[in-house]
């Protein structure tokens, strides 16, 4: 008897010693651009876990999820694709798959990691278990003429919408059958610079950079082609210098309208998405780069790109004014909310912390140091359409 | 030549070696400016984005002084941008020597 409780102890201390079991609907990761590694994030906790290195050249890099929240496909400036597994802390395949790089999204069905590439210009598809390439859609929008391709995101029925910057075209890549991929054309206009899908998977949208207007595709009727939205905004005047490129995603979208960065002037345009007609624009502190509305809608965030990137300006949505305005830090590269929006993670590059903030009170609730943190990934986004 | 040619010119050298070389302190917030503001297009390593690579096998065909041009004026039709507001024309000079050369890290 004594022996059997001995054994049955050991038991107990072997089964506390092992794996825990842990669900991943509240861990993220902090890219740390600087030294090529990315922390571990536990959003419950508000802390760090775990740091894993040896992802190479990450400046300017982001991170897709798989669908169980389990594996980051993190994608680098220098091509590298490396998948982590969040729970083991740990790499588990990395594949140098292009020369240069800018992101990329996982197919709906999340079999599929799609990177999107600026040399050589196109995409790849890769397996997301294995990460085996599928197949290649390269940009070439003319005899010889390879574009950059940006803006690239998922859409249902397995497709992939993104724009072509030197080529001036949104295409629409369908991976019904992964190796065999359906590429359509849309022009779209003068150098699209990013691109979001809307969160119901309906509507591309690329940014222009080469003339004031945003250029939109229905995916639901694509056979009416791509039409221009928010056409003219500057009018006519005088651009400001843009010293950083905006970024688009579906999170602009908010209370039935979309807040849109303006190019070369200190302004966050708003669009109806019913009518897609502009209803309103709201005065910012410096040229906007990331315009984040909260899960529920309600505030609207809005970094800026230098000389301003220390200061940050937050919307209300009901007053359609900013409402709060402050410096947290320097170089606010990114912002990223919990998942049910009480919180925002702020990356200040230049302070080598990542900040956090309570979005009700604009109290800050910690901070945690990171080395040159840019982009900020949740596991929530493997659940939203378009990230 | 003369007492006072000569002068000058020593003056002139004296002048474009001051010219050229920010204080220290100044080097080091260029370096950061160019490989983390500059980087966003160009990349942090310089190896190119949006913007072209900046490394010196991109650069040394092209003449310094089209450089300097570009980073104070900017390149209409592009995303370039002028950076007349935050660097001085002998600071550019002085980035593209960088560069060319090999830009610290």
């Amino acid at each position: 008897m004594r022996l059997f409780f001995a054994a049955f102890a050991a038991f107990i201390v072997a089964a506390c010693a092992g794996p825990q079991v842990r669900g991943t609907g509240d861990l993220g990761l902090v890219i740390e651009r600087a030294s090529g590694q990315v922390t571990l994030v536990d959003t419950s906790v508000r802390q760090p876990y775990a740091r894993v290195a040896g992802l190479g050249d990450l400046s300017h890099a982001s991170a897709v999820y798989s669908r169980d929240g389990r594996y980051a496909f993190v994608f680098g400036r220098d091509g590298g694709l490396t998948k982590v597994d969040l729970l083991e802390g740990r790499i588990v395949k990395r594949v140098i798959q292009a020369g240069n790089a800018i992101g990329g999204s996982i197919s709906q069905d999340g079999r599929i990691v799609v990177a999107q590439n600026y040399t050589p210009g196109g995409i790849k598809a890769f397996d997301a278990e294995t990460l085996e390439l599928l197949a290649e859609v390269p940009a070439e929008y003319a005899p010889g003429k390879f574009s950059k391709v940006v803006g690239l995101a998922d859409a249902p029925g397995n497709q992939f919408a993104y724009a072509l910057f030197d080529g001036g075209e949104i295409w629409v890549s369908d991976f019904s059958d992964p190796r065999r991929p359906v590429t359509r054309r849309f022009p779209a206009g003068s150098q699209p610079y990013d691109g979001l899908v809307t969160p119901d998977g309906r509507y591309f949208l690329a940014g222009l950079f080469g003339e004031d207007g945003v250029a939109l595709l229905d995916l639901w009727q694509p056979d009416k082609g791509a039409r221009k939205i928010l056409e003219n905004y500057g009018r006519g005047q005088e651009k400001l210098p843009v010293f950083k490129m905006p970024h688009l995603r579906g999170w602009s979208v908010a209370q039935g309208k979309a807040y849109l960065p303006a190019i070369g002037r200190h302004e966050v345009l708003v669009v109806d998405t019913a009518s897609w007609k502009e209803v309103g624009r709201i005065p910012v502190r410096g040229q906007p780069v990331f315009v984040i509305a909260r899960p529920d809608g309600r505030q609207v965030w809005v970094n800026f790109a230098f000389p301003d990137n220390g200061k940050l300006d937050v919307i209300d949505t009901l007053a359609g004014r900013v409402v709060k305005a402050f410096e947290p830090g320097k170089g606010i590269l990114h912002m990223e909310f919990a998942p049910r929006g009480e919180h925002v993670w702020l990356s200040a590059r230049d302070d080598n912390r990542v900040l956090i903030y309570d979005t009700a009170t604009f109290g800050k609730l910690g901070e945690i140091a990171a080395d040159s943190p840019s982009g900020i990934f949740f596991t929530s986004r493997a659940h939203r359409i378009g990230f | 030549m003369s007492r006072i040619e000569f002068g000058l010119i020593a003056l002139l050298a004296a002048g474009n070696t001051l010219a050229g070389e920010p204080p220290p302190a100044r080097q080091k917030e260029l370096v950061h400016l160019v490989r983390q503001d500059c980087g966003s297009c160009h990349g942090m390593t310089l190896q190119g984005g949006l913007g072209p690579a900046l490394l010196p096998a991109n650069l040394q065909d092209k003449p310094a002084e089209g450089l300097v041009a570009t980073i104070i004026g900017g390149r209409p039709g592009t995303p370039m941008p002028p950076w007349n507001q935050f660097v001085s024309e002998d600071e550019a000079r002085w980035i593209v020597d960088k560069l060319m050369t090999g830009f610290p890290p």
